[in-house]
C-alpha cells in the first residue's frame, strides 16, 4: 500500500526529490590549498584565493577530483571524462569572489541509482541525476554585533558535491531512507563524513503533491535541512501545507521555502520572481576537466566493498537479512562484526553482535568506536562457547564481567571459576541429591506433572552454582527420572 | 651617451663591463622620473628608496659573480601587477590603499633575474581603455607631438599607456605591460617602441589583476625587439599556480630576434585593408613587406575571412568576463568601502564611487551579454564566432609562416579627440584583437613616422608559442626600418 495523505477532498500522493549538499572529505580546499578543518578559529583556513584577492586564481585539487569519481562510482553512476566548471555569479558578502565555481552544465558525474531499504523489507530504488563539483561559500553571523554582520571565510572554496536525485521518493520514510543511505555510501567510500550537525551534509528537499495518477505538479524548494529526521519532518509539513492550498481552491507557488525546526512548518524564503539570474558561464580561468579512463578505472578496482555487496555476503554467510542490514549500516559495526566473526560461526557471531554486544552499548550509551569489548574478546568468548567451557548462561556473566574490564575471557573464567561443569560424575551426584530431596515432587512427575523437569533442572542449576553443562543436566535429569 | 638612453642590452653589457653600477644606472632614472613624471603621469607610484636598495644589492651580487639575466635592470611596472608591499591600484579608485600581500609571478620572475624595480605605471583603469584616459590617476601624456600642431596634447594610447610612455621617454629601460585586446601593441605603436604579447598561457596570470581571463596576458615593452626578447624570456615560464599556463619550455627568444627570414612565408591578410585606412599606413605596410622580401622572405596573400566580426566577438566576450572578474571588488574585504543603509546599499555606493564610467559601461554590457535570454545571442554566439577566428589562422599557418599587418589604424590621437563615441574608440583595437581571441602572439614594432613625425607600428602575429619566428621577423623590420626617432618629451 503506497503511501498517501489523507486530503479533505480525498488522497494525495507526494513526490520528493533531494539535492544533497555533500562536504568532500579532503585535507584541502577545492581549488586552493586551505585546510578545511570544522570548528577552527574563524578565517584561520583562509587563503588568498579563498579571499578573492585580485589576481588570485583556481587550480584544482586532484583529491577532490578522485573522491567525486569515487563517490560516483558507489553511486553506480556514469563518470564523465570531460567535464568542465562553470561561474555561478551572485553578490553576498560571504561569497568573496562575486561567483561560486560549479559544474552546471556539464557535471562530472552523470546518471546513476541507489538501492533504499525500508522498515517492511521491501526496497526501492532511487534514480540519481548527477553529481557535480562546486565550492562553498563562507558564513555570514549576524548575532556577532547589533548592527554588523562578521564573515567567516573558513568554508569558502571547501569542495562539495551535489547529488541531485530524480523525483523518485513517495513518502517521508522514503526521503529519509535515501538521505541515510547516500551517508552509508560516503562514509563506506571515505567520500564524505556525513556529519550532518557540522554541516558536511545538507539537503535541499523538493516536494509536491498530486492526486494519484496525476502528472507533476508544482513544487517548491525546502532549503538546507540538516538531518534524516528534520528531512522526513519537512517533507510532512511541506506536503501538507500545498494540499491545504491546494483544497482551498489556491494554487501552490513555486518558490524556495525553509524549515522550521521549532515549530514544525515550513515558511517561504524567496519566490520565484525574486529568484536571481546566475548569469553562468565557463569559468575562463579553469580549462575542462579531462579524466583518463584508465585512471577511474584504477580508481574503481580500489573502492572499498559497499553496503549492498557486503549486505549480500553476509546473507551468503547465512545471517538474516535483517541482521546483514542492521550490522552494515555502519562500516565500524561490520569491521567489527567480521573481526568477531572470522574463523567462528558467523550465525552465532552476528547473535551476539546483535544481541547482547547491542544492549550493552545502548546501555552504557558507547558505540562502536568507543567499545567497551574488543572484538578479538568477544571471539575468544565465543571460542569458550563453541568448546563447551561456557555454556550460553555463563557466557553472559563472562560478557558482562568484560564490560566492567576488557580483559581475554579465558582469563575471567580463570580466576572467577566460571568453568563449565560437564563431569558426569559430578552432574550425576548432584541430580541424585536434588532427587534425594525432592521425594515428592519426584512422585508427582512420575504421576504425569511432566511440567516439574524443569524445576528439577533448575534445583539441579542451583546446586551446582550454575556451572553445569545444561544439555548435560537435562540428559542424566531424564535418565534418572526415567 | 646617457645612461637612460642605453637599451637594455646595452645597459647588462655596461653593468657587466662595470661601466657603470645599477645603483648609478637607477639614479638616473629615478632623476628623470622626478623631471618628467610630472608632465608625463606615467607613474602612479614611485618606489624610489626601494629601488635604490634593490640596486644596492643587486650590484652585491653582481660583485659576488652572482648576476642574474637581468641583473641591475630598472624597470617600471605595470599598477596591474600585484607587488608585494606596493600598493597595487590597477588605476582605479575601487582598490583604495590595497597594498598586495604576495609578488605576481611574472614581477617575481623578473626579481629573482636580478631586476630593479622604479615603480607602478599608470594605465586605463582595469586595463579597459585605448588611451590611458580612463586612468583614476588621471592621463598619460605621449611624449611624441605633432609636428605642426605641438602643443596638443596626445595620448599613448592604452590601456598600457604609463609603461609605453615611460620607455618611450626614457624613464624605465622596460617595463611590464598587460594586453588583452591590444593593450601592448597599440601603445607600444604610438609611442614608437616595441612591444610583444606572448601567446596565451607563456606568462603566468596569477597575480595580475584580472580583467578579461580568457584574453589577458602579460608581456614586456622596450625599445627593441632584442630589450623585448631577454625581458620575456625571464617574464615566462610554467606557473602550476595558473591552470592557463602552459607546461612548456621557454625558448631562447634573444638568439631569435637576429636569426634572419629567408625562406619564410609572411601572409598579408586582404581583410585587414579597411575602407578609409590613411594611406600612410597602407604604404608603411608595403614597405615593411618590401623589407621582409629584401631579407629574402617570401610574401603571400591570405585571407583571414571572419576578421570583421573579431571587433564585437570581442566586446562581448571581454565585457562578460569583466563583468564577473570584478565582482570580487564590493567593499567588503579590502579596497574601498562606502558604507550603506544594508549590504546591497553598500555595494551600489561602494561600486558607483570605485568604479569609472569605462569600467561601469562594460561590467553593464558583460552582466547584459550574459542574462538569462541574452546568452545564447550574445555569449554563445561569440564564443562560436571566436571559434571561427581561431580556424582562420589554423587554416592560414598552411600557406605563411608569420602574418604582418599594421599594429593601429592610426597615428597616436589627441586628447581630446576620439571622445565622443566609445565605439570610436574601440576601433583602435581593430588590428590586434584578433590576436587575443585566437590567443596567439602578436608585436608591434616601430616602423617609420608620418607627416606629422608620430611613430607608427606594425604587427607580426605567429603560431602558438612560436615567439621566435616573431621575433625573427620583428628583427627584420627593426633593422630594415632603422627606426631612430625621438620624442619631444624624454630624459
Amino acid at each position: 500500500m503506497s503511501y498517501t495523505i489523507q486530503g479533505e477532498t480525498g488522497p494525495w500522493e507526494v513526490v520528493i526529490g533531494l539535492e544533497v549538499h555533500a562536504q568532500v572529505l579532503s585535507k584541502a580546499k577545492l581549488f586552493s590549498g586551505a585546510a578545511t578543518a570544522f570548528g577552527a578559529e574563524p578565517n584561520s583556513q583562509v587563503s588568498f584565493v579563498d579571499a578573492g584577492f585580485p589576481g588570485m586564481l583556481p587550480v584544482i585539487n586532484e583529491e577532490c577530483i578522485a573522491q567525486a569519481v569515487r563517490t560516483g562510482l558507489g553511486l553506480n553512476a556514469e563518470i564523465h571524462l570531460w567535464s568542465r566548471f562553470d561561474r555561478k555569479n551572485y553578490f553576498y558578502a560571504d561569497l568573496p569572489q562575486g561567483y561560486q565555481i560549479s559544474q552546471y552544465a556539464h557535471p562530472i558525474v552523470g546518471r546513476g541509482a541507489v538501492e533504499i531499504t525500508l522498515a517492511d523489507g521491501t526496497t526501492k530504488t532511487i534514480g540519481i541525476t548527477r553529481l557535480h563539483l562546486e565550492q562553498d561559500a563562507g558564513k555570514s553571523l549576524h548575532d556577532q554585533h547589533p548592527t554588523k554582520s562578521f564573515i567567516d571565510l573558513n568554508r569558502s572554496g571547501v569542495a562539495l558535491m551535489e547529488i541531485v536525485s530524480e523525483p523518485d521518493m513517495r513518502s517521508p520514510e522514503e526521503a529519509g531512507a535515501y538521505l541515510a543511505k547516500l551517508r552509508q555510501i560516503m562514509r563506506y567510500l571515505g567520500t564524505c563524513d556525513g556529519n550532518m550537525d557540522e554541516g558536511s551534509m545538507r539537503a535541499d528537499v523538493n516536494v509536491s503533491v498530486r492526486r494519484p495518477g496525476e502528472g507533476y505538479r508544482t513544487r517548491c524548494e525546502v532549503k538546507n535541512v540538516n538531518s534524516v529526521k528534520f528531512v522526513m519532518q519537512a517533507v510532512e509539513a511541506e506536503a501538507r501545507r500545498q494540499i491545504e492550498v491546494w483544497e482551498s481552491g489556491g494554487t501552490v507557488e513555486q518558490e524556495t521555502r525553509l524549515f522550521d525546526v521549532a515549530r514544525g512548518v515550513t515558511r517561504s524564503m524567496r519566490s520565484k520572481e525574486d529568484a536571481h539570474d546566475y548569469r553562468y558561464f565557463p569559468d575562463p580561468d579553469l580549462p575542462p576537466l579531462v579524466l583518463e579512463q584508465s585512471w577511474v578505472n584504477q580508481l574503481r578496482a580500489s573502492l572499498p566493498e559497499l553496503p549492498d555487496q557486503r549486505r549480500a555476503r553476509y546473507i551468503a554467510m547465512g545471517l538474516t537479512p535483517y541482521d546483514a542490514h542492521v550490522l552494515t549500516i555502519e562500516r565500524e559495526t561490520a569491521a567489527f562484526f567480521e573481526e568477531v566473526a572470522r574463523g567462528r560461526d558467523a550465525k552465532l557471531a552476528a547473535n551476539w553482535v546483535t544481541g547482547e554486544y547491542f544492549a550493552a552499548l545502548n546501555r552504557l550509551k558507547r558505540s562502536v568506536t568507543d567499545s567497551p569489548v574488543s572484538a578479538k574478546h568477544l571471539g575468544e568468548l565465543l571460542d569458550l562457547i563453541t568448546d563447551g567451557t561456557l555454556s550460553g548462561k555463563l557466557a553472559k556473566e563472562v560478557f558482562e564481567a568484560m564490560l566492567e574490564a576488557d580483559e581475554p575471557p579465558g582469563a575471567i573464567v580463570e580466576k572467577r571459576g566460571l568453568r563449565q561443569v560437564t563431569d558426569a560424575g559430578a552432574i550425576e551426584a548432584a541430580v541424585e541429591a536434588v532427587l534425594a530431596a525432592n521425594a515428592d515432587k519426584v512422585a508427582e512427575y512420575r504421576a504425569g506433572k511432566d511440567k516439574l523437569f524443569g524445576f528439577f533442572v533448575g534445583q539441579t542449576m542451583k546446586a551446582m552454582a550454575g556451572k553445569g553443562n545444561p544439555a548435560l543436566v537435562n540428559e542424566v535429569l531424564k535418565a534418572k527420572l526415567g | 651617451m646617457r645612461p637612460t638612453d642605453l637599451t637594455l642590452a646595452q645597459g647588462l653589457d655596461a653593468l657587466e663591463r662595470r661601466e657603470i653600477s645599477s645603483l648609478e644606472l637607477t639614479d638616473a632614472f629615478l632623476d628623470a622620473i622626478e623631471r618628467l613624471n610630472p608632465r608625463l603621469n606615467a607613474y602612479i607610484t614611485v618606489t624610489a628608496e626601494a629601488a635604490r636598495e634593490a640596486a644596492r644589492a643587486s650590484d652585491a651580487r653582481r660583485a659576488k659573480g652572482e648576476a642574474g639575466p637581468l641583473e641591475g635592470i630598472p624597470l617600471g611596472i605595470k599598477d596591474l601587477f600585484c607587488t608585494e608591499g606596493v600598493r597595487t591600484t590597477a588605476a582605479s579608485r575601487i582598490l583604495g590603499p590595497f597594498v598586495p600581500p604576495y609578488e605576481s609571478t611574472v614581477t617575481a620572475n623578473l626579481k629573482r633575474d636580478g631586476a630593479v624595480f622604479l615603480g607602478k605605471l599608470n594605465m586605463d583603469e582595469f586595463a579597459m581603455g585605448s588611451s590611458n584616459l580612463t586612468s583614476a590617476f588621471g592621463p598619460v601624456e605621449n611624449p611624441w607631438s605633432r609636428a605642426n600642431d605641438p602643443s596638443k596634447r596626445l595620448v599613448p594610447g592604452g590601456s598600457s599607456g604609463g609603461s609605453a610612455a615611460a620607455v618611450a621617454a626614457r624613464l624605465a629601460m622596460g617595463a611590464t605591460a598587460t594586453d588583452t585586446g591590444g593593450s601592448i601593441r597599440q601603445p607600444a605603436a604610438f609611442c614608437g617602441i616595441a612591444g610583444i604579447k606572448p601567446t596565451y598561457g607563456r606568462c603566468s596570470r596569477w597575480g595580475i589583476v584580472a580583467f578579461a581571463s580568457s584574453l589577458d596576458q602579460a608581456g614586456p615593452v622596450a625599445r627593441t625587439v632584442e630589450d623585448n626578447a631577454i625581458l620575456l624570456s625571464s617574464m615566462a615560464g610554467h606557473d602550476p599556480k595558473d591552470s592557463t599556463s602552459a607546461n612548456l619550455p621557454v625558448p631562447d627568444f634573444r638568439a631569435a630576434v637576429a636569426r634572419g627570414v629567408k625562406g619564410l612565408r609572411i601572409g598579408v591578410p586582404e581583410e585587414y585593408r579597411l575602407p578609409g585606412m590613411p594611406a600612410e599606413i597602407e604604404a608603411l605596410w608595403e614597405q615593411g613587406l618590401a623589407w621582409l622580401r629584401e631579407a629574402g622572405a617570401e610574401t603571400v596573400p591570405i585571407s583571414l575571412p571572419h576578421t570583421k566580426y573579431a571587433l564585437p566577438t570581442y566586446y562581448v566576450v571581454a565585457p562578460a568576463e569583466a563583468s564577473s572578474n570584478l565582482a570580487r571588488y564590493d567593499g567588503v574585504r579590502f579596497g574601498l568601502r562606502e558604507n550603506g543603509a544594508d549590504l546591497k546599499d553598500l555595494y551600489e555606493r561602494t561600486r558607483a564611487r570605485g568604479f569609472g564610467a569605462e569600467v561601469r559601461r562594460r561590467i553593464m554590457i558583460g552582466t547584459y551579454v550574459l542574462s538569462a535570454g541574452y546568452y545564447d545571442a550574445y555569449y554563445l554566439k561569440a564564443q562560436k564566432v571566436r571559434a571561427l577566428i581561431r580556424r582562420d589562422f589554423e587554416e592560414a599557418w598552411a600557406q605563411c609562416d608569420a602574418i604582418v599587418t599594421p599594429a593601429t589604424p592610426s597615428a597616436a590621437f589627441a586628447m581630446d579627440e576620439k571622445q565622443d563615441d566609445p565605439v570610436t574608440m574601440y576601433l583602435n583595437d581593430v588590428f590586434t584583437v584578433t590576436a587575443n581571441l585566437a590567443g596567439l602572439p602578436g608585436l608591434a614594432v616601430p616602423a617609420g613616422l608620418d607627416a606629422q613625425g608620430l611613430p607608427l607600428g606594425l604587427q607580426v602575429i605567429g603560431r602558438a608559442f612560436d615567439e621566435e619566428t616573431v621575433f625573427a621577423v620583428g628583427g627584420a623590420i627593426e633593422r630594415a626600418a632603422g627606426f631612430d626617432a625621438k620624442p619631444g618629451i624624454m630624459a
